[in-house]
């Protein structure tokens, strides 16, 4: 029990201090794909480091609603993140949460920052809140039949014991799985904010999303929105390696020689899935905000696909 | 586990044929509608292939060949040639967005599996799996000709609708080859038909031009 408590929350804090490098690592993708230097891998922990030294500003319009925000959105996003299996499966909080918990959990994150954004009464804040629950209206039905569609096949909806089937390899050769991880990747641009969606390096005005919504904020509040964001991308890359790439994981009460397994496969997971998404970002221009629901319309598509063809299969 | 894996491979196979026809219906340039046209085909020759090893019908392996000589290679080739010649403007015209053209899709799809699953109880799973996705693609075929007013998408809609058809006849055990090569030919002379019948489409469009329209006036 006090073992399970020290793995976990080491989990935690390992996903905390891992994330910044994420960021990193796509931005160094993206520029050495662009034969540019790119900034140090670091440079997102510096940047963190310099936000919480700064000064706050607080519009004048702002309720304590602004103030509380970003504790609870950063809370939540931590939370969720340490909910999903990284190196390893049966760690403690994993009994306590599902697949559904953990994008409730986001999705209130995402409530809370969209009321902040209005609550500054900028016009700014408004228009990236709408869009942003533009966004998560299409996106949420996709991620709901994608977890139907992962639900089915593991007949559990606990991601620890859809790793640990995903693992024992009885999921066979199923095309429900590869269309669900499509439509999976579709969603989590969508919900990170990433190129075909919304460009999080720009402020232009007439395509941010969420950089319009955390205009308002600065130094410490504004650098744990960034944290938050940053965890957000983990927990979807992890969540994409917990689910179908779960080789390598060690289980809760195996040796320590499975766990450094078990965390060098993550974090080489992670690393690669961060380069991918890097070089995906310069393969693509941002689309249009209108073109957005045929986006997540497709992602949509696919996880609907994904969910009868299992039907079918099961009905046979 | 042996079964389960040659289950699997064909509801795989089945399966992304249903899904590259989801793409077809969402495409909107004409030149990414034919390289998804050409990844139909090669679908369906894989599946044919596979039919053909699980069956052990050596003659499936000449409908994979037929599908690949000619629906992967040479009628994506010829319609791109036609494309060029006539100079098409590259985007499509829909009657109905690809939204709803999809969501359409999908009505069509869960029609055929119900009608499928209950019209084929009792035969092999295989056969059935092939026939209710057979059907949807069939059905999606048809909707992509009703939902395009570009001749050349509805040629590419009509293409993709017999894709279909050929997918159940590999599924359902004992289509003759002969019927089958008829029925690959028979396509290709509905190819070179709609190939002439676009030319004197563009003939006539050249007389009625939207210009000579403007020249006239109109009566008002």
């Amino acid at each position: 029990m006090i073992k399970n408590l020290v793995f976990q929350c080491f989990d935690a804090f390992f996903l905390l201090a891992f994330s910044p490098l994420v960021i990193g690592i796509i931005r160094k993708t993206k520029a050495r794909f662009l034969l540019k230097q790119g900034p140090s891998l670091l440079q997102p922990y510096y940047d963190l480091m310099k936000l919480f030294r700064k000064e706050v500003t607080l519009p004048d319009s702002a309720s304590w609603l602004f103030k509380a925000t970003p504790y609870v959105v950063f809370t939540f996003s931590w939370l969720a993140a340490s909910l999903v299996p990284t190196f390893s499966t049966n760690l403690l909080f994993s009994k306590t949460a599902d697949l559904i918990a953990i994008v409730a959990l986001l999705g209130t994150a995402r409530f809370f920052l969209s009321l902040a954004a209005l609550d500054a009464g900028t016009s700014f804040g408004g228009l990236g809140s709408s869009r942003e629950s533009l966004i998560a209206s299409l996106a949420e039905p996709a991620m709901i039949m994608i977890i139907f569609t992962i639900a089915l096949v593991a007949k559990s909806t606990d991601l620890s014991a859809i790793s640990t089937f995903m693992i024992s390899g009885q999921a066979g050769l199923r095309v429900s799985l590869w269309l669900a991880l499509a439509s999976l990747v579709l969603v989590a641009i969508a919900e990170n904010g990433r190129i075909p969606v919304d460009n999080p390096a720009t402020h232009l005005e007439l395509t941010m999303i969420h950089e319009a919504m955390i205009l308002e904020y600065s130094g410490k509040y504004l650098a744990l929105l960034e944290v938050a964001s940053q965890l957000k991308i983990v927990l979807y890359l992890s969540l994409v390696a917990a689910v179908f790439f779960p080789f390598g994981m060690s289980t809760m009460g195996s040796g320590i020689s499975s766990f450094f397994i078990g965390l060098f496969t993550y974090i080489a997971k992670i690393g690669l899935g961060a380069s991918m998404l890097g070089f995906f970002e310069i393969l693509v221009a941002k689309m249009r905000l209108f073109k957005i629901p045929n986006f997540l319309g497709a992602a949509f598509m696919l996880a609907l696909l994904a969910t009868v063809l299992l039907f079918v299969s099961r009905s046979l | 586990m042996n079964h389960n894996l040659y289950f699997d491979i064909t509801h795989m196979l089945a399966g992304s044929m249903l899904l590259v026809s989801f793409v077809l219906l969402y495409q909107d340039r004409m030149f990414s509608l034919l390289n998804v046209y050409t990844v139909h085909a090669l679908v369906l020759a894989a599946a044919a292939a596979w039919q053909g090893f699980v069956q052990q019908a050596p003659h499936l392996y000449a409908t994979a060949v037929i599908a690949l000589v000619f629906k992967a290679i040479a009628i994506p080739l010829t319609l791109r040639w036609l494309i060029v010649k006539l100079a098409i403007h590259r985007e499509i015209e829909k009657v109905v967005g690809s939204g709803i053209s999809v969501i359409a899709g999908f009505f069509l799809t869960a029609l055929s599996i119900t009608v499928m699953m209950k019209a084929s109880g009792g035969t092999d799973p295989m056969t059935r799996e092939d026939l209710s996705f057979a059907l949807a693609v069939v059905l999606i075929g048809l909707l992509m000709m009703a939902g395009r007013r570009n001749a050349i998408s509805q040629v590419v809609g009509f293409m993709s609708m017999e894709n279909g058809l050929i997918l159940a006849a590999v599924g359902a055990k004992g289509m003759p080859l002969v019927v089958e090569i008829s029925v690959a030919f028979s396509v290709l002379v509905a190819l070179i038909v709609i190939g002439i019948f676009l030319f004197r489409i563009r003939e006539r469009f050249d007389v009625v031009d939207i210009r000579g329209l403007e020249k006239s006036g109109g009566e008002r």
